[in-house]
């Protein structure tokens, strides 16, 4: 966990007494919402279909369980009793009233939580690997370089009207979890012929109307030099990207018009001016900052404890459980758990606030009082003792996050959708609920292997369609809701964009023509161990498109 | 911030204003005494695009208790009850056509497909 220091506290206070007078002014009519509204939207507080939606920051992914607590306890008193956990790892309550925001807020801000640059032109929360600091696969922890960022950037004059938003993502492991390629400036750590880390700059990526994938600009930057090149790339987009036309103004469209070379020219000039100023990082200011990242003292057990075993044997769903949902750990005998918000019928990403305030609890107990947030939209309990795995998956079974479900056809990314948001198309949420029906079996689940459905409810993607194995997008035509269907898209360290099979199909037809798809891979997969993503790269979409369309 | 003012305003069917109320975000539509109200059936209905013009601008100068006015299609149904005329519109009425997962018994309005 990081412990945030007397100035973040000070600073969110002051921003929630700020927020409290605006509230106030709004209300009496002293504001007007021309006024208001972009205030609002500085503390995450958007209009929705049906109310007020407020959206919470969560620094790379990462949640302490008095956090959890404080969001269960803000969704029971001033929601209807649930949250959403987002693509973007963060949390949104849906039916907050602007009356009672600033109590809200005062609340949050009491366990450090707030709603600031969640929305508006400015740099986003910085996501990362919801594996950071525990993965076997790490080199260091991604954490500290993306709170490196997040306080430099946290209210940065300069940085806070940006031509459009700007989503930064820091990874540091050889397996990409966290979706890089599909920021607008994506941060991977790795080491150069020397031996000495650093990262592999990209820029440009993003999804929306005009999908790109982050391209390479620097393909080594010394760690010392990370936060100038950092303002490098967000001035040269300051000063070059587009104003005039809000669908061609994120800096992805920048570097497609310039080209990846030309941008990185321009950065360069940029950061030559800067690289050897105030902003080359002192480590031994690193070091303070990563003094305040408290880790978990783990006791010395060993892995494959007897107990794990023995109750691998006596239960199936828990042996499925096991195989699904719990990942190795760099420390032996401990595990990483994943918890799956994906229950059958059930909403992506929602969690009610008993089960917040359960899952706090066996935070507490079992897992060193930390929870994290994965893109994927379920959360993780990153440091659970191997011996513990029986008693954790019972625990949460009892409030139904204990889905063997992690990283199958039932694990779907959603966004809200119609049902919500006030962007969206069509509805992405009763299209989530059916497909998780009609694939409840989790013996199919598993013979289907990984398989990875996002959904979008418009052309936005929060739902990140373009990078799902099957990604299916709403689209409106004559009122009527249609939905595209692309394959072959992926978020890893091998990030491709899905093939558009065809015309778009009714409301009514988007789960068979699914379940055609998933049947057709399992007569075409060369054999069961490969994946659907690798029979969809081997074959094209064409033997999936004939079977879709061929009676429809 | 442009105003739904400054567009041309085409109707083809009945219509009637709808905006969010200020204080807590909840769906409110515009009624002929010039109160907003929770009710679609209190709402002034029109198929006049001067009418409905004027409702709107009515309604946009009512910043103080609600945000976004604009004019939404409506239709009778049988018994001559007043319904949305969209699926955006219908679900803005009766809320999200899923189960909320905290209260699943105060939630049985699924949509029809």
């Amino acid at each position: 966990m990081y412990v945030y220091d007397a100035f973040d506290r000070t600073l969110v206070a002051e921003r929630v007494a700020e927020f409290r007078d605006q509230v106030a002014r709004r209300l009496s009519g002293e504001l007007t919402e021309e006024e208001f509204k972009p205030l609002r939207l500085m503390n995450g507080v958007y209009l929705q279909l049906h109310a007020y939606m407020l959206r919470i920051a969560i620094p790379y992914g990462t949640l302490s369980s008095q956090q959890l607590r404080m969001l269960a306890h803000v969704a029971r008193r001033y929601d209807r009793g649930y949250g959403h956990f987002t693509t973007r790892t963060n949390i949104q309550f849906h039916w907050i009233k602007l009356e009672e925001l600033p109590a809200a807020m005062t609340e949050l801000a009491s366990v450090g939580m707030h709603g600031m640059q969640t929305s508006g032109n400015n740099v986003r929360n910085i996501t990362t690997d919801q594996w950071a600091g525990v993965a076997p696969d790490e080199i260091e922890d991604p954490r500290l370089w993306a709170e490196v960022i997040r306080q430099h950037v946290t209210l940065h004059p300069e940085f806070s009207f940006m031509p459009r938003k700007f989503k930064i993502c820091v990874g540091t492991s050889v397996h990409d979890r966290a979706a890089l390629r599909i920021h607008d400036l994506a941060l991977r750590m790795h080491r150069n012929e020397a031996g000495e880390l650093g990262f592999e700059v990209m820029v440009g990526g993003g999804l929306g109307r005009t999908p790109y994938l982050a391209k390479t600009i620097k393909p080594f930057l010394h760690k010392r030099d990370l936060l100038s090149y950092v303002e490098a790339v967000l001035r040269t987009y300051n000063q070059f990207g587009r104003r005039d036309n809000i669908w061609k103004a994120r800096i992805k469209i920048l570097v497609h018009d310039l080209g990846p070379e030309a941008f990185a020219e321009e950065v360069d000039a940029e950061w030559q001016v800067i690289k050897d100023g105030p902003l080359a990082l002192d480590p031994a200011v690193v070091d303070e900052i990563a003094t305040r990242f408290i880790y978990p003292d783990y006791a010395p057990f060993g892995d494959n404890p007897p107990e794990l075993a023995e109750t691998r044997r006596s239960d199936r769903r828990f042996a499925a459980w096991l195989d699904n949902s719990v990942a190795n750990h760099k420390a032996s005998g401990y595990a990483i758990v994943t918890l799956s918000l994906k229950p059958e019928g059930g909403t992506p990403g929602d969690c009610t606030a008993e089960q917040m305030d359960a899952i706090a609890d066996v935070a507490d107990r079992y897992s060193f009082g930390e929870i994290r947030v994965g893109h994927e939209q379920n959360l993780v309990l990153p440091h659970v003792a191997q011996r513990d795995l029986p008693a954790v998956w019972r625990a949460l079974d009892k409030i139904g996050v204990a889905g063997a479900n992690i990283g199958l056809v039932s694990d779907i990314i959603s966004c809200p959708g119609l049902d919500y948001c006030n962007l969206a198309n069509a509805r992405s949420i009763p299209i989530a609920q059916e497909l998780t029906r009609r694939f409840r079996n989790i013996d199919l689940q598993r013979d289907l292997g990984r398989l990875h459905i996002n959904i979008s409810g418009c052309i936005n993607a929060c739902g990140h369609h373009h990078v799902g194995h099957i990604g299916i997008l709403g689209v409106e035509k004559n009122g009527e809701e249609f939905y595209q269907i692309t394959l072959g898209g992926k978020a890893d360290e091998d990030a491709k964009l899905g093939t558009l099979i065809g015309p778009a199909v009714p409301y009514g037809q988007v789960a068979d023509v699914v379940e055609d798809i998933a049947a057709a891979y399992l007569e075409l997969r060369a054999r069961p161990e490969e994946l659907f993503i690798d029979t969809v790269n081997r074959l094209g979409v064409e033997p999936f498109k004939e079977r879709v369309y061929a009676t429809r | 911030m442009t105003s739904p003012l400054d567009q041309k305003i085409r109707i083809s069917g009945p219509v009637v204003v709808t905006a969010n109320r200020v204080g807590d975000g909840a769906v409110v539509y515009r009624s002929a005494d010039a109160r907003w109200t929770t009710d679609l059936a209190d709402a002034a209905v029109t198929s006049d695009a001067t009418v409905a013009r004027e409702l709107l601008k009515d309604a946009v100068d009512d910043d103080l208790n609600a945000i976004g006015s604009y004019i939404a299609p409506v239709k009778r149904t049988e018994g001559d009850r007043l319904q949305p005329g969209n699926l955006r519109e219908l679900i803005r009425w009766r809320g999200p056509s899923v189960e909320l997962p905290a209260a699943p018994a105060e939630r049985s309005l699924a949509l029809q497909s």
